[in-house]
């Protein structure tokens, strides 16, 4: 029966004797709806194609279709596993085209590397859970979540939702600046952090170490070609880290390390993960100790009416107060026209944001770079001559997530 | 043979059988406790008391599922592949050895059948179980239950050497095939302690042949997706898993028999039988927990990895083991 499954990828066959198999887009180990076509020999890959796009729901476009408010909410459905950091990313490329990033008082910069650094550790506990799992290890991806569970309770604390967080607002926290409450959870949740047991349970796992060592190879030539960023490249040898080479946030003000391994395997890549998940603890620790010694009552959000609504008491008593509220809850943020690109170190890489403006409170053009996007490609090449086992370990290892893949 | 002779033998046979679709049931529920408390979660706690009745509710819900056949799928030998995997686990039940001899007017023995040649019974069934996970493999038509049965038709047959390699080493202590007479040679020292490494090689060729964690290759959760069992739902999904856990039972059983002294033990004065099958049930359950752990603590072995592990470690291990018995063993006597 001919049935028209719309357009369609073909894997073009070296050998006659090969089997095309079809991984995804439902499977276990694609981390979503990733389809990836294999031409294996025996259990041999001999070929990889991947295909996406079936998860894409337009996200560029609708956040040129809403006001710059509206987009922040689209932001965090795309890296779903770190949707404040999405949040973040988009926030500060609004504040580059405004031309307002030095505006941003010391308190929200501390608090959104706080921030930011969480959910790059909740996203790696999705990573080093499922990348362990794929691999066997059954307990690693519950106790990881039971962590990351902890890590979504502050942001639920913080901002109300779990997941969707869309934390934060152009200018600084927006509504959600945090109590000192908000600081103990965070610093208790330091405290308790156990990341040490997963990281007993497969670091020096010998199955683990066999499965991971010399599997997956990038060179760091390859690395740079391919435009990889983000812990894939800094597997492969490119001490490479935009929080290091161009900080934003706090990034400057907080001391921490760069892990870096040369091997460019799937181990590397598992090294450079772990240890950065330690190093984001550090800059945690450090974000709250700043924000608990900055003066009671220092502001977080700019002191700018065009960004910022006034103090809602005010509204309904001075004029130019409600007309200032008015005007931002009608339309919104409104850019000067031009454009401005902007990109931040999103746990899976470089996740950049290029805006176009007219002048109106919607953008004219936006454009998302997200890491995964650009990472995946990567994996049709590695996984040529790897077995099958190992595609699902290299998927893993490059950590992409779709909802971001296909926007 | 008079009327209790009969009596006897068809009731044993009975026990063996009923008990051996029940107890599964039960080895799940305590798989899934045991998994629960590893994993710092909660585990089945919702039907009957702590959820003791969430197997048997899950075992009532695949009785009553649809069960589909792929369109393409070889029928015939589709719908015997579940028979040939169950069949074999539950007939090796019948020379395990569950208790010492019982004395009630007449004396019978706790076993179905005490054959003279247990062991080679015990291999050869274990045999018999790969026809069932390479047939289905091939009758679903599907390259995910084919590449499934491939690599479990290669692990089974290797990983079915280390095993034998693993009781010869014992044989050669006992002097014999028969079950019960290797469970009466160990009245004084179990065979574990002369056969150390015989007794490492059988535990890790069962988990080979048991298709378990970490050597769960065929089945490879995150890889095959369920390999070759991927097409199968409903009750006929429920018979390989039924063999799954019979076929743990069953390995735990025999290893208790082999190397951990079967029924022996010490006894309550009166009570031999009773505490001789205590001490089986208990030995029997070590190994079933072992294997629990197992699955909670070990990622999955690559399937050429396994192979390498198998053919250049376990197997002239397991040679060099045997020839080192013999020599000592032909010293001694």
């Amino acid at each position: 029966m001919a049935v028209n499954a719309g357009p369609r990828m073909d894997l073009e066959r070296t050998s006659p004797d090969s089997m095309i198999l079809n991984l995804g887009p439902q499977h276990p180990s694609t981390h979503g709806v990733l389809r990836l076509l294999l031409e294996l020999d025996g259990e041999e890959v001999l070929g990889c194609k991947a295909d996406m796009g079936y998860l894409h729901r337009g996200v560029e476009k609708l956040i040129e279709a809403h006001d710059y408010r509206g987009g922040i909410t689209l932001t965090d459905r795309m890296d779903y596993t770190a949707g404040p950091s999405n949040n973040m990313g988009y926030l500060m490329a609004i504040e580059k085209l405004m031309g307002i990033t030095d505006e941003i008082p010391l308190r929200a910069r501390y608090l959104r590397t706080a921030v930011a650094e969480l959910s790059r550790l909740a996203s790696h506990h999705i990573w080093i859970g499922t990348h362990g799992l794929d691999i066997g290890a059954m307990s690693a991806f519950l106790w990881s979540l039971r962590e990351r569970e902890k890590i979504l309770y502050l942001f639920e604390e913080a901002c109300g939702a779990r997941l969707t967080t869309s934390f934060m607002r152009v200018g600084g926290t927006g509504p959600h600046d945090v109590g000192d409450q908000w600081l103990d959870n965070v610093e208790a949740f330091l405290e308790g952090y156990a990341l040490h047991e997963i990281d007993t349970l497969l670091t020096e796992n010998e199955v683990f170490l066999e499965r991971t060592r010399d599997v997956g190879h990038i060179t760091r030539e390859e690395a740079l070609s391919y435009g990889l960023t983000g812990p894939v490249l800094r597997g492969s040898g490119v001490a490479w880290d935009l929080r290091k080479a161009r900080p934003y946030a706090a990034y400057d003000l907080v001391d921490f390390e760069l892990p870096v391994f040369e091997e460019g395997d799937v181990y590397a890549r598992y090294l450079v993960r772990l240890n950065e998940m330690y190093q984001s603890c550090r800059i945690i620790g450090q974000c709250v100790e700043a924000l608990r010694g900055l003066p009671s009552g220092s502001p977080s959000n700019a002191a700018l009416p065009t960004v910022t609504p006034p103090d809602i008491s005010r509204v309904p008593v001075d004029m130019e107060a409600m007309i200032n509220h008015f005007k931002l809850v009608m339309h919104g943020v409104q850019p000067e026209p031009g454009e401005a690109y902007f990109s931040i170190e999103n746990p899976k890489g470089e996740l950049g944001f290029y805006f176009v403006s007219d002048g109106s409170g919607e953008p004219y053009r936006c454009h998302v770079r997200s890491p995964s996007f650009v990472n995946l490609a990567i994996i049709e090449k590695i996984s040529v001559g790897a077995l099958i086992a190992d595609v699902v370990a290299i998927i893993g290892s490059v950590d992409i997530v779709l909802g971001e893949v296909d926007r | 043979m008079d009327f209790w002779d009969w009596f006897i033998v068809v009731t044993k046979v009975l026990a063996v059988f009923l008990l051996l679709p029940v107890a599964p049931l039960a080895l799940v529920l305590f798989e899934r406790w045991t998994l629960g408390r590893l994993q710092s979660r909660i585990g089945p706690n919702r039907v009957g008391w702590r959820g003791s009745l969430q197997t048997a509710a899950d075992g009532l819900k695949l009785g009553i599922k649809e069960d589909t056949i792929p369109a393409m799928a070889d029928k015939g030998i589709f719908w015997f592949a579940p028979v040939m995997m169950v069949t074999p686990a539950l007939a090796a039940w019948a020379v395990v050895p569950f208790g010492p001899p019982v004395d009630v007017g007449r004396t019978f023995g706790l076993w179905v059948a005490d054959l003279n040649v247990g062991v080679l019974f015990f291999l050869a069934m274990g045999s018999l179980g790969v026809y069932g996970v390479v047939m289905s493999g091939w009758a679903s038509n599907s390259k995910y239950a084919h590449l499934g049965a491939l690599r479990s038709s290669a692990q089974i047959i290797s990983y079915e050497l280390v095993l034998g390699l693993g009781v010869l080493a014992v044989i050669v202590y006992s002097g014999s095939l028969s079950l019960v007479d290797i469970v009466n040679a160990q009245a004084g020292l179990w065979f574990i302690v002369p056969q150390f490494i015989g007794f490492l090689l059988f535990l890790i060729a069962a988990v080979g042949e048991t298709n378990r964690a970490p050597l769960d290759l065929p089945e490879a959760e995150t890889e095959l997706v369920a390999g070759f069992h991927v097409e199968y739902s409903g009750m006929r999904w429920a018979f390989f898993f039924m063999a799954e856990y019979a076929n743990i039972l069953l390995m735990s059983a025999i290893a208790a028999t082999l190397f951990l002294g079967g029924w022996h033990g010490w006894t309550i004065p009166g009570l031999e039988a009773i505490s001789g099958v205590g001490w089986f049930v208990l030995k029997t359950g070590l190994f079933v927990f072992a294997f629990f752990l197992f699955r909670a603590a070990l990622p999955r072995f690559r399937y050429d990895q396994l192979m390498n592990f198998c053919w250049k470690i376990l197997i002239p291990i397991g040679a060099l083991n045997l020839l080192a018995a013999a020599a000592l063993r032909m010293a001694w006597s």
